[in-house]
């Protein structure tokens, strides 16, 4: 092995010390029992408190919850489904093209994106709320998820689908029964990485909520704007945690399970 | 016991085929994978599909099984012709090539999988699996997932799956590929004997020429997506309708000439300049003209001195000995440069060999020992 360098371990503690430490200071000062949010006069949890007794809030952060769940769960279906036609469906006309353009939305700024779905939620007359923001998360989650996905599927072994079919099932069937149950741990951390997008975005939200409809980023941001107020500590550390949540959780399915379910699907086979 | 009436379908007219093939062509793109095909199986046949890799024997099965559709032509299984039928609806399973188990199920669990398809009830399936996992010794496996067991069980459970369903034919795409020569053998007699239990009709496939021998009623030998010969492996072996087939089934010598039918019915080939024109057995459709002259090693006798009493004899030196244990294989060359293999059985010990390098020795077969066939 190399040896562990002063350089190394100076590089690793600054790069760490840059990503983390905004995160560290906002997490320490959301127990901070003061009202002015940089200085620190003892530790305590009433702007937590005060969060929870928080009408608006409370109302921002079940949009979010509901927004990102259902979302997200659109998103995995439409995804896995273009995963599976774009990596299974064969040759057909345009597919190149078709399978490049899954992927464009990830590289697509999201002002754009977000400026185009509001123009055509007024082009098709659908009133912005709950509803849009929903389908404008749907739009983007769903080309993470297809990554995640059809990266499991071009290990999957298409024989165990014909096997499905020639014992006797339909296509959906076997579908069903044999790959999805193999490729249930990329669907998952699919679903958890669409869940986690939804939770955090603040852009394509401020373009597709109406009035009606205030995700927790939006609240957080329009508050922020009239001065940072320790409350809003308290929220961002609670969103920190569940992203972290979310992002440990979706990394863990796909690296140990993928790994396990492709092991146990080589072995399956006659080499082992 | 009375006298095993000879299994022999293909030999009776009136007797209709469970599997016919007419003028089957595949193409994938511009590659010819299968060139118009006829071929007909029959009910309870164990029949075997020999050839070199890429003839074209997985597409076969592939088209059978339904998942690629010829591109001319028609299959019939039963007399209905399987064109558009999906393989869900046919009464076909396969065994995969990589057993293709279903890595998320135990091995009970594979087995009932196609039978859980049908409308069998709970109880009818549960006897079928036990059934299935006796046949095929696999009792104590039932709970373990695919991972968890041996190359061997595997494919005794892939098999156990496919014969669950008591299909009309079963399709074995080189089932024994990944088995070591010892549980290959033994699986293959296993096989025989299901096949015999179960009355099932099977199609196999198979790279082992040994193999396709050991267990087939019929052989087909192909190359280049063309049917070459089908034939019961004795007839294969005895009398292969072309040097291609004679040198992909056993062992073979080849000697090239000018053929000549005589009037006794045999042919005779004008095989070296000067030399005396060796005898043998007419192929089919032998005209005359160029021809190859096909005689197995262990038909050539070898002697110190010259036989008095065959009118084959060629004289030479011998160029190398194969000891194979039970047999020798004696590489002797011929004044014109050929080299002729002889084989004899070793029924004494070896320091009593009655032959060495360099020796020179006679070569003599009788007349209907070798082939001649046209080129
Ligand atoms: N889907 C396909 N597309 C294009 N060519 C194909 C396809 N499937 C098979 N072929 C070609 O058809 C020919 C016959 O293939 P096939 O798999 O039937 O060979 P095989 O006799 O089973 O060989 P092996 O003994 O190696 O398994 C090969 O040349 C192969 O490259
Ligand atoms: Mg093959």
């Amino acid at each position: 092995m190399k040896q562990f360098s002063w350089f190394n371990a100076t590089a690793l503690t600054l790069g760490f010390a840059f990503l983390y430490i905004p995160m560290i200071i906002l997490v320490v000062f959301s127990f901070n029992d003061n009202r002015l949010v940089t200085v620190w006069a003892g530790f305590s949890t009433r702007w937590y408190v005060e969060l929870f007794q928080d009408e608006a809030f409370l109302d921002a952060a079940w949009v979010t919850l509901r927004v990102a769940f259902s979302s997200s769960t659109i998103a995995t279906v439409l995804g896995t489904m273009a995963a599976y036609v774009m990596v299974n469906g064969g040759k057909f006309f345009g597919r190149t093209l078709f399978s490049g353009m899954i992927y464009a939305p990830l590289v697509m700024p999201e002002v754009i994106t977000g400026l185009s779905l509001l123009l055509l939620f007024i082009a098709i007359g659908l009133d912005r709320g709950v509803i849009t923001i929903v389908l404008a998360h749907t739009t983007f989650a769903m080309c993470y998820v297809s990554v995640v996905v059809s990266s499991r599927l071009v290990n999957f072994d298409r024989s165990l689908e014909e096997a499905a079919l020639d014992l006797g099932c339909t296509p959906f069937q076997a579908f069903k029964l044999v790959t999805l149950p193999l490729i249930a741990p990329a669907v998952i951390s699919g679903w958890l990485l669409a869940f986690t997008l939804s939770l955090d975005d603040l852009v394509i939200a401020s373009f597709t909520a109406g009035p009606s409809a205030t995700t927790l980023p939006m609240k957080i941001w329009s508050s922020v704007r009239l001065g940072v107020s320790p409350k809003i500590n308290a929220l961002s550390t609670i969103l920190i945690l569940l992203v972290t949540i979310g992002v440990i959780a979706a990394s863990i399915t796909s690296k140990r399970s993928i790994a396990r379910a492709l092991r146990d699907e080589q072995m399956a086979d006659q080499s082992a | 016991m009375t006298a095993a009436v000879e299994f022999a379908p293909w030999t009776d007219p009136t007797e209709t085929p469970l599997i016919r093939f007419e003028r089957v062509v595949k193409r994938f793109g511009d590659f010819t994978a299968i060139e118009p095909l006829n071929l007909s199986i029959y009910r309870k046949e164990f029949f075997a599909l020999l050839g070199p890799s890429g003839c074209g024997k997985t597409t076969l099965m592939r088209m059978l099984a339904g998942f690629e559709a010829p591109s001319e032509g028609t299959i019939t299984i039963g007399g209905r012709d399987m064109a558009g039928i999906p393989p869900n609806k046919r009464e076909v399973n396969m065994m995969f090539q990589s057993y293709a188990l279903f890595p998320h199920l135990s091995v009970w669990d594979n087995i009932a999988f196609g039978l859980k398809r049908g409308d069998m009830s709970k109880e009818e399936i549960a006897a079928r699996v036990d059934d299935m996992l006796r046949l095929t010794r696999l009792d104590r496996f039932a709970k373990r997932k695919p991972h968890q067991i041996s190359g061997g069980q595997k494919q005794r459970v892939a098999l156990a799956r496919a014969l669950a369903k008591a299909p009309k034919l079963l399709l074995l795409d080189e089932p024994l590929g990944a088995l070591d020569k010892k549980l290959r053998q033994d699986t293959q007699f296993e096989l025989m004997d299901i096949q015999e239990k179960t009355e099932t009709t099977f199609v196999i496939v198979t790279h082992d020429q040994e193999e396709a021998m050991t267990v087939a009623s019929r052989v087909a030998v192909m190359d280049n997506g063309k049917i070459v010969q089908v034939d019961t492996p004795p007839k294969i072996y005895e009398t292969p309708n072309s040097t291609y087939v004679a040198d992909f089934i056993g062992d073979v010598n080849l000697l090239h000439g000018r053929a000549e039918i005589r009037a006794d019915g045999l042919a005779s080939l004008a095989w070296a300049e000067g030399a005396t024109p060796i005898k043998g057995t007419a192929g089919e459709g032998l005209q005359g003209g160029e021809a190859s002259f096909v005689i197995r090693p262990e038909k050539v006798t070898i002697t110190a001195s010259k036989p008095k009493d065959r009118t084959n004899v060629v004289k030479g030196k011998i160029l190398d000995i194969a000891y194979l244990g039970n047999l020798s294989t004696y590489h002797v060359e011929l004044p014109g440069g050929q080299v002729l293999k002889a084989q004899t059985a070793n029924n004494r010990r070896l320091s009593r060999r009655d032959f060495t390098w360099e020796d020179e020795v006679y070569l003599s077969w009788t007349d209907t020992a070798g082939l001649v066939l046209a080129r």
